[in-house]
């Protein structure tokens, strides 16, 4: 494949994973790739990132699909020698199939090896950090374990887990630290262990990431590029959902999480300052005026202090949105400094406040994972009773709202069939500045089945769409 | 530029020489930005050696380094250029009865009475220079537009004398705390770069280079304890610089081999705050 085409189904696809990539950069890409020689993966790579990622947040999705566009073209596989790769590539695929029958014995020194023999070999090359032996054992324990065949439509994960798993990597890490206390002539102090372990740690990270190029490599060798790319697409994290993100995504939420608030919190405390002016500051003017000899031609006036708003969010945390609850709980008390009180409260079917969880405490994960193990939020039988939570909250708290309160109720609005309580919201809405309610479901779900937010909605200020930290952020900056 | 790199080896060994420690994807970086004329936008968090980035890359070419420091509220009077307006008044007042109106208007706008600040200076300066615009991210997105200009075309438009293009192209660093969105318009004219912290090998030979008199044991030591705080969930990670100068402080304490009290007793030089150095004491002394 000419570089071109290839190059210009490498940034259709990075358009397709949702990076903007624009016309411009397009060209700089190209220009770029003209001053780098091709052989040098890891300057190609960086050249090519340099031109079309400007966010980090967008890098995993760029390397995963630069890795499954160029794999074949590292230094083993150079592109001015195209025209012999696909030989070669089919020579490896023989290889694989025999393997994969059990009869071959072609190339390769350590074929003759007994598994028992290479988990020897790969504890002692993590013991070591040897990296060529690391990378020689990723190779030939997929060509063993994995049980690849072409054509076979199973993802990589399934691959991938099959290999670990005749590897027994999980104990590996144990196994490491026992021959490490062995080989050490004196006891390890506490400090020493736990550094080699992290030590091991980083190793057999970096050996699962081998195993896993490996496969990936194999794989866009039987399916081509293209099919491959497909199937590795993932949201960016901004657009991750809420109530559908797995264990990872919840981690890289997380992370995308903080450098957000800390942007929102400038951002917010810049709109704050920058807002219109304030009514004329008398004082200021005249003390001004003297340099132009007490006319007062350069006016001053005072500085905004817009108030700032009350908040209380009153958030259901049973199983299908805790996730979400989690997130905006965590948001709001990361730019807490832009209200002038914060209040919240959890809901399944009876209702609890958690403030006091938030405060005294600088980590905020922390106090989350209190609210999750230690609020009151069951009444009955543990399934989100909208209509119930509502009533004890307004005959506990109902009298603490006041003018200036905004309230945010965060929920699905799948009420079990209960009965809705939904004067209670009126009332809010009566009483309190604002109520507004976020629903992390998409709208083409809502009112069907038990949800019933458009009863809620219609005495709110306006009920919004919540699914990612997109339009997460999107909505706090509106509220403040 | 006075000369041009031939390869990014040449661009990593010459940061070698002035003791910057690039990875491949620094020096390449940098090296692109030579070819093709382009600004870099480093990114990255705080402490990772974004401006010592610029500061060795100018060390390395000799050239001049012209810094402008972003702030809230800066203006292209700061930035860009001024009129000595006082000067201007002198010379309209020093000879009031013979020039006709059109001569001292022609002449006020002049070369002479224009005060030039860090963006046109780096843009007339006949010598070779590196031009870095740090903490992009705290100008407002307004302001932003003003560099739109230079950073593109090189050059800078004054509606009284016409436009300056720059006499060579410099190299141009714009640095970024991420404490704001940039713009699309300036992203899409610039090459990024994100500066995260190093890896283990590579912050060891920082700490090896930048610190003196330290041992390779020591140094080996520091950047694994460094690691392994670097993973714990912290408010505020330890920055190279703040490794930098834990591994002073400990050669200036004698220590050349680190247990666990002494990395308890100093730990408060890697970390600010309360909960972290809290949090990291035990983690690094708790019994497994």
């Amino acid at each position: 494949m000419p570089v071109l085409d290839l190059m210009s189904g490498f940034i259709v696809e990075l358009r397709n994973a949702g990076l903007p990539v624009s016309l411009t950069e397009n060209l700089d890409a190209m220009e770029a790739v003209k001053e780098i020689p091709l052989e040098d993966r890891e300057a190609f790579k960086y050249a090519l990132a340099a031109t079309l990622v400007k966010s980090q947040n967008h890098w995993r999705a760029f390397e995963t699909i630069f890795e499954v566009y160029f794999s074949l073209r590292g230094p083993e596989y150079s592109i001015a020698q195209d025209g012999n790769e696909d030989s070669e590539m089919w020579r490896e695929q023989q290889d694989l199939q025999m393997q994969g029958e059990g009869k071959g014995q072609s190339g390769g020194s350590m074929d003759g090896l007994t598994p028992e023999e290479i988990a020897q070999m790969l504890m002692n090359a993590l013991m070591n950090g040897d990296q060529a032996m690391m990378k020689a054992l990723a190779k030939q324990s997929v060509q063993r374990f994995a049980g690849m065949e072409p054509g076979r439509p199973v993802g990589g994960t399934y691959y991938l887990y099959r290999t670990l798993r005749n590897l027994d990597l999980d104990n590996m890490l144990d196994k490491l630290m026992d021959a490490n206390k062995q080989q050490a002539a004196e006891e390890l102090t506490n400090l020493e262990q736990r550094l080699e372990k992290d030590e091991f740690e980083s190793r057999i990270e970096q050996f699962k990431q081998e195993v896993e190029a490996e496969i990936r490599r194999r794989l866009v060798a039987d399916r081509g590029a293209e099919a491959m790319a497909k199937t590795l697409r993932k949201p960016l994290p901004e657009d991750v959902e809420f109530m559908h993100a797995s264990r990872d995504e919840m981690q890289s939420l997380k992370k995308a999480l903080q450098p957000l608030t800390r942007k929102l919190a400038a951002r917010l405390a810049r709109k704050r300052r920058h807002g219109r002016k304030g009514p004329l500051d008398f004082r200021n003017t005249v003390r001004h005026s003297l340099s132009y000899g007490g006319v007062p031609a350069d006016p001053k006036f005072k500085y905004p202090r817009p108030a700032k708003p009350e908040l209380m969010v009153v958030a259901d945390i049973s199983g299908s949105v805790a996730a979400f609850a989690r997130f905006t709980l965590m948001l709001v008390y990361a730019i807490q400094g832009q209200f002038s009180k914060v209040r919240s409260f959890v809901f399944i079917d009876g209702i609890d406040e958690v403030t006091s969880y938030f405060k005294n405490t600088e980590d905020i994960s922390d106090a989350i994972h209190r609210v999750n193990t230690e609020a009151d939020v069951v009444w009955v039988d543990g399934h989100s009773d909208y209509g119930h939570a509502f009533e004890v909250f307004w005959e506990r708290y109902g009298k603490d709202i006041n003018s200036k309160t905004t309230i945010l109720l965060l929920g699905d609005a799948r009420n079990n069939y209960h009965a809705t309580g939904s004067w209670v919201v009126k009332e809010m809405q009566k009483r309190g500045r604002h109520v507004y309610w976020l629903n992390p479901e998409p709208k083409s779900y809502w009112n069907t089945g038990d949800s019933v937010v458009g009863e809620y909605g219609s005495f709110t200020d306006g009920v919004y769409e919540c699914r990612n930290l997109r339009q997460l952020e999107g909505f706090v900056e509106k509220l403040v | 530029m006075s000369k041009s790199f031939e390869s990014v080896q040449e661009v990593r060994d010459g940061l070698k020489k002035v003791n910057y420690l690039a990875d491949s994807g620094i020096a390449g970086v940098v090296y692109l930005a030579q070819r093709l004329g382009k600004p870099i936008l480093v990114e990255g968090p705080a402490g990772t050696g974004k401006t010592q980035l610029a500061k060795s890359v100018a060390e390395m070419l000799g050239a001049r380094l012209i810094r402008l420091q972003c702030y809230e509220g800066l203006d292209e009077s700061k930035a860009l250029y001024e009129w000595n307006y006082k000067k201007q008044l002198l010379r309209i007042q020093a000879d009031k009865s013979s020039d006709s109106w059109s001569e001292v208007h022609d002449d006020i706008f002049s070369d002479e009475f224009l005060l030039t600040r860090p963006l046109l200076e780096a843009i007339s300066s006949t010598d070779p220079v590196v031009l870095l615009i740090d903490e992009v991210d705290r100008v407002e997105i307004e302001t932003e537009a003003l560099l739109l200009e230079i950073l593109s075309e090189y050059q800078v438009s004054i509606p009284e004398l016409g436009t300056i293009t720059a006499k060579q192209i410099p190299m141009v660093f714009l640095t970024s705390n991420n404490t704001r969105e940039l713009s699309e318009a300036l992203k899409r004219r610039c090459l990024f770069l994100h500066i995260d912290y190093p890896d283990m090998d590579r912050e060891k030979e920082i700490v090896l280079t930048k610190v003196e008199g330290i041992t390779e044991n020591l140094a080996d030591q520091i950047a694994r304890i460094v690691r392994s705080i670097r993973q714990l969930d912290l408010k505020k990670a330890p920055s190279v610089s703040e490794t930098l100068d834990w591994a002073r402080t400990l050669i200036l304490l004698g220590i050349d081999h680190i247990d666990a009290q002494e990395a308890k007793d100093t730990l408060h030089i890697l970390l600010k705050y309360q909960t972290d150095i809290a949090k990291a004491a035990k983690e690094l002394s708790v019994d497994k």
